[in-house]
């Protein structure tokens, strides 16, 4: 089978999605395509699934144009799709997930239960899935609720499986293991397109690669053939600096320490159990782990959103366990919070409200008052010029920006007084490559006025691009406290997937 | 406003291409459920006793005490009566009230301390269920010292009672299971309580039946083009239908059916006792000396209950009502599903709205009484599964039927206070058996089709 999108155009109020897109897909080969986020790779897969109508172009099966209305109609025709966030009902088993939608049904729409598990562990067993059918999906870990995808686009008989960012959520060895199965398929005549905004991972898997820039494709590459950096500059379009430039650490005392944390949830569950590290000044210490293991309660813990049921937090010596968040930001501790949306920003301010959102209530802004709106209008330009925030003017609402200037506003705001300590969580995340350059630049030159920094991430490049030291979490736990220069990604992956503990010294 | 506010779980949130990256708040992404939530149970192997769940096995044993209390400064000391429960025409069975009020007194109060002290762990519910049946049994001994009291006939009125609820609730579960708030249940059924009797007074009653459930259908359906067409706050437009029917029937029913009285004038449906089966002793009667309306009820809760859990309409309604977009993406139509359940809830709402058509034979304004709502608060208590539903509903209908039964037996206890108790007993239960109930994850949530 062979899949044509041919001059593919998609319009959004205010964008073009995709601009005059051309692709193919073979069975038997993989395809990735690589853009940055915003490039409109979603776009296009969502096109091709039906779920989008192309404002113009046409998608050819097999050399006969044909009209997706619905994913109904995408799946008739073999095209099978692994969404970024996975499309299962959690409080639904494997075999339920799998055939919702073509159910096996006999006497007034009775489910076959039978017949459906046997369907399921046949397919399961034979592309080596390992899926236990009446397992609840909520009780699955992310890679093996990846699989349930998998087999549900198998199920359906898909020729070509399409995988959105499918790495984004699994540790490196879920990785591998997940590379072992698109080469099992791939040996089983499935085409393969795989979305990616990871370089490394593209050159690894695929057969033919083509780029995607600003909606439009700007040419397609072999692996085997192009390197990473001649990539990365086909898709930002100019040339990019992948490694993070930093000097050697040179770090003082300890200013931020957690002792012997302990938060547990309402529901009773132990969330953070019994941690503790120091974050000293001048270092960057990278939290790493798989998303859900207590990074976002240590966060919560740390800047006063949480109360711990016991340990201490203090910040050069000075208890902040119980603080408020305010007596956190009152403590010259900066707090760039995992999503810029619901905790970051108000979207509907303006891009100046959004800048004194944290000192609106002091001087100069406020004369314990009246609002002084043109000083902090002032310094709100000043900070967009300094932090090359690209907005329209101060006065446009922060939701209007994209997800890069929306993060320099938080940064800006967050970095731009004088700190002790930085707790950024997924500064990067949903970031395009050229703002990602500047947050991680900014990170390092506080570091290097001698703050304390903890930096909270789930992309592992990331933590090991920065960090000093980096700290994986597991479960709620420290299972590792290690110098960056004494450890690399595959022995981190280890302590991540929990297949590792550190001794302590 | 407890029972009104508890469905409505998150504020929806619309999703828009643009922010495809952020996981979406109390959304189904199964990606920030995370690999650890489930397991962490697994590793550490126990639960810890986290403040909130002191503070709640506290808050118990309170309200035990607080129990206790009242068995001693008010039922332990009536007038020292002795209660005769008739159980069949020529057995009954006599308790003195003093003396069992000092029992149920001692024990709520042991098993007070014993949650206070250290909690009951897993006999809790089990602990509740038998503190509640001997408190509400001594109060009416203590309502009824002095007179006789037919055990039978209450337990009958009950199911009786339960019977619209159940319809109720039923329509609730058909469309919040699919994802849609229904506050309208109230209207619906005032809707099939009106239409069926005048179209009853017409016709026959019959026939106005199958008016209510047509009327009661459309407004259903009214409710889902605003939720689905329109991305209406569901909460809102249920409500604007509560007002509208209310309203309309109201003003209908003075200007109409009270200067016609021809048209307000059904013959009622009587109760069908079902042969052999009604001559049990106890359960006969209360189960099987019933109107068709009960048993229709009582057949819908196993079919809807069986559909809903081993059909192919019930994995797709539930899906659509957990994670429409796994749906969507699967080619189920979302919105499809939605109509057509909300056209069988408004059907089945009407139907049950014909009960007190049937019943009593006419109209009269706001017959239900509010009863709408209550069935809401049984789709909750009754974790969104009919039979659970009918257990809730079984609870209220005894509610209503002690009600009725102590305003006849002229207990001292002023009525309104006894119009008041279901709704009383609907605070309380939503109150501490509502907590963990999990709505469907989409409910309340437009659907936007890509």
């Amino acid at each position: 089978m062979e899949l044509e999108l041919r001059g593919i155009t998609k319009r959004f109020p205010g964008v073009v999605a995709n601009d005059d897109v051309n692709l193919t897909v073979r069975t038997g080969e993989v395809l990735a395509l690589v853009g940055e986020n915003g490039a409109g790779k979603s776009t296009l897969m969502n096109i091709m699934y039906g779920l989008y109508h192309a404002d113009e172009g046409e998608i050819v099966v097999d050399g006969t144009p044909q009209t997706f209305a619905s994913p109904g109609d995408a799946i008739a025709a073999g095209i099978g799709m692994v969404h970024q966030h996975f499309m299962l009902v959690p409080v639904f088993t494997v075999a339920e997930n799998v055939v919702l939608g073509v159910e096996p049904t006999g006497f007034l729409g009775r489910i076959e239960r039978d017949e459906a598990h046997r369907q399921v562990a046949e397919i399961s067993a034979q592309y080596g899935l390992d899926l236990d059918p009446e397992a609840l999906v909520e009780t699955l870990p992310v890679g093996i609720q990846q699989r349930i995808e998998i087999l549900k686009v198998l199920f359906r008989n898909a020729e070509i499986v399409v995988f959105d960012e499918p790495t984004a959520v699994l540790t490196p060895q879920e990785i591998e293991e997940f590379f072992n199965i698109v080469d099992a398929l791939k040996a089983a005549g499935k085409g393969i397109v795989f979305i990616t905004h990871k370089l490394k991972e593209a050159l690894r898997i695929a057969d033919r690669i083509s780029v995607l820039r600003r909606g439009k494709t700007v040419g397609s590459a072999d692996p085997k053939e192009i390197n990473e950096v001649q990539l990365a500059e086909m898709m930002v379009g100019r040339p990019v600096q992948l490694v993070v430039e930093k000097e050697h650490a040179e770090p003082g005392p300890a200013t931020l320490s957690v002792d012997d944390l302990h938060v547990v949830t309402p529901e009773g569950r132990s969330v953070l159990d019994h941690i503790s590290f120091d974050v000293r000044a001048g270092e960057i210490v990278g939290v790493a782990g798989v998303q859900g293991n207590g990074q976002t309660e240590l966060v919560e813990a740390l800047t006063g959103l949480r109360d711990p049921v016991s340990g201490t937090v203090t910040i050069d010596g000075s208890d902040i366990t119980t603080a408020t968040p305010r007596e956190v930001h009152d403590a010259r501790i900066a707090h760039i919070p995992e999503d810029r949306q619901r905790s970051g920003l108000v979207g509907a301010f303006s891009v100046a409200e959004n800048m004194v959102l944290t000192s609106y209530a002091s001087e100069p802004f406020s004369s314990g008052f009246l609002m002084n709106w043109s000083k902090a209008r002032e310094v709100a330009a000043e900070l967009v010029e300094q932090y090359d925030v690209r907005t329209p003017s101060i006065d446009t609402p922060a939701s209007n920006l994209s997800g890069g200037n929306q993060q320099k506003v938080i940064v800006a705001r967050e970095l731009s007084r004088e700190l002790r300590a930085v707790i950024a969580s997924q500064p990067t995340r949903g970031v395009d490559v050229g703002s990602i350059e500047y947050i991680h630049a900014q990170i390092v030159k506080a570091r290097d006025e001698g703050v304390a920094v903890l930096v909270v991430s789930t992309e592992l490049d990331e933590v090991m691009a920065l960090a000093d030291r980096v700290v994986v979490m597991y479960r709620g736990r420290i299972v590792a406290n290690l110098r960056r220069d004494e450890t690399d990604h595959s022995e981190v992956g280890l302590f991540m997937a929990g297949a590792k503990e550190q001794q302590p010294a | 406003m407890g029972l009104v506010s508890a469905p409505v779980d998150e504020p929806s949130d619309t999703p828009s291409s643009a922010d495809a990256e952020r996981p979406q708040r109390g959304g189904p992404p199964p990606t920030s459920v995370g690999p650890g939530e489930e397991a962490y149970l697994g590793t550490l192997g126990f639960l810890e006793e986290s403040p909130e769940n002191k503070r709640r096995a506290r808050n118990i044993g309170i309200a035990y005490l607080v129990a206790a209390v009242v068995c001693l400064v008010v039922f332990a000391r009536g007038d020292g009566g002795v209660s005769t429960f008739g159980i069949s025409d020529d057995s009954s069975f006599s308790v003195a009230g003093i003396p069992l009020a000092w029992f149920t007194a001692v024990t709520l109060a042991a098993l007070g301390g014993a949650q206070i002290m250290r909690g009951t762990g897993k006999w809790t519910a089990a602990a509740a269920s038998v503190a509640a049946i001997l408190f509400v049994f001594t109060f009416m001994a203590w309502a009824a010292a002095g007179q006789s009291f037919s055990l039978t006939g209450t337990l009958q009125d009950a199911l009786k009672a339960a019977t619209p609820l159940v319809l109720g609730a039923l329509a609730g579960i058909m469309c919040e299971r699919s994802g849609i708030i229904n506050i309208a249940i109230e209207g619906l059924l005032l809707s099939g309580a009106f239409t069926s009797a005048l179209v009853g007074s017409l016709t026959n009653i019959w026939i106005g039946i199958v008016a209510a459930m047509i009327a009661s259908c459309l407004l259903a359906l009214l409710l889902a083009w605003l939720a689905i067409r329109f991305s209406v706050d569901q909460v809102i437009a249920g409500f604007a239908i509560n007002f509208f029917v209310l309203g309309l029937t109201s003003f209908l029913d003075s200007r109409v059916l009270t200067r016609n009285p021809d048209y307000n004038s059904v013959k009622t449906i009587g109760d069908i006792e079902v042969p052999i089966l009604s001559d049990i002793p106890f359960i006969g009667p209360i189960l099987f000396e019933q109107s068709f309306y009960v048993y229709t009820a009582l057949a819908l809760v196993g079919i809807i209950g069986w559909a809903l859990f081993r059909t192919k309409w019930g994995l797709r309604t539930r899906a659509v009502g957990e994670h429409p977009q796994a749906a969507g993406t699967l080619g189920v139509n979302v919105i499809r599903r939605r109509y057509y359940n909300l056209a069988m809830a408004g059907a089945i709402a009407g139907f049950g709205g014909s009960w007190w058509t049937a019943d009593v034979g006419r109209f009269n304004e706001n017959i239900t009484n509010g009863r709408g709502f209550i069935a809401l608060a049984v789709v909750i208590v009754g974790r969104w599964n009919p039979f659970g539903a009918l257990l809730a509903a079984l609870l209220f209908g005894f509610a209503d039927a002690l009600a009725l039964k102590f305003s006849f037996l002229g207990t001292g206890i002023p009525s309104e206070f006894l119009e008041m108790a279901p709704f009383l007993v609907t605070l309380v239960v939503v109150a501490s058996f509502g907590r963990g109930a999990r709505p469907p994850k989409a409910l309340g949530q437009p659907y936007e089709q890509q």
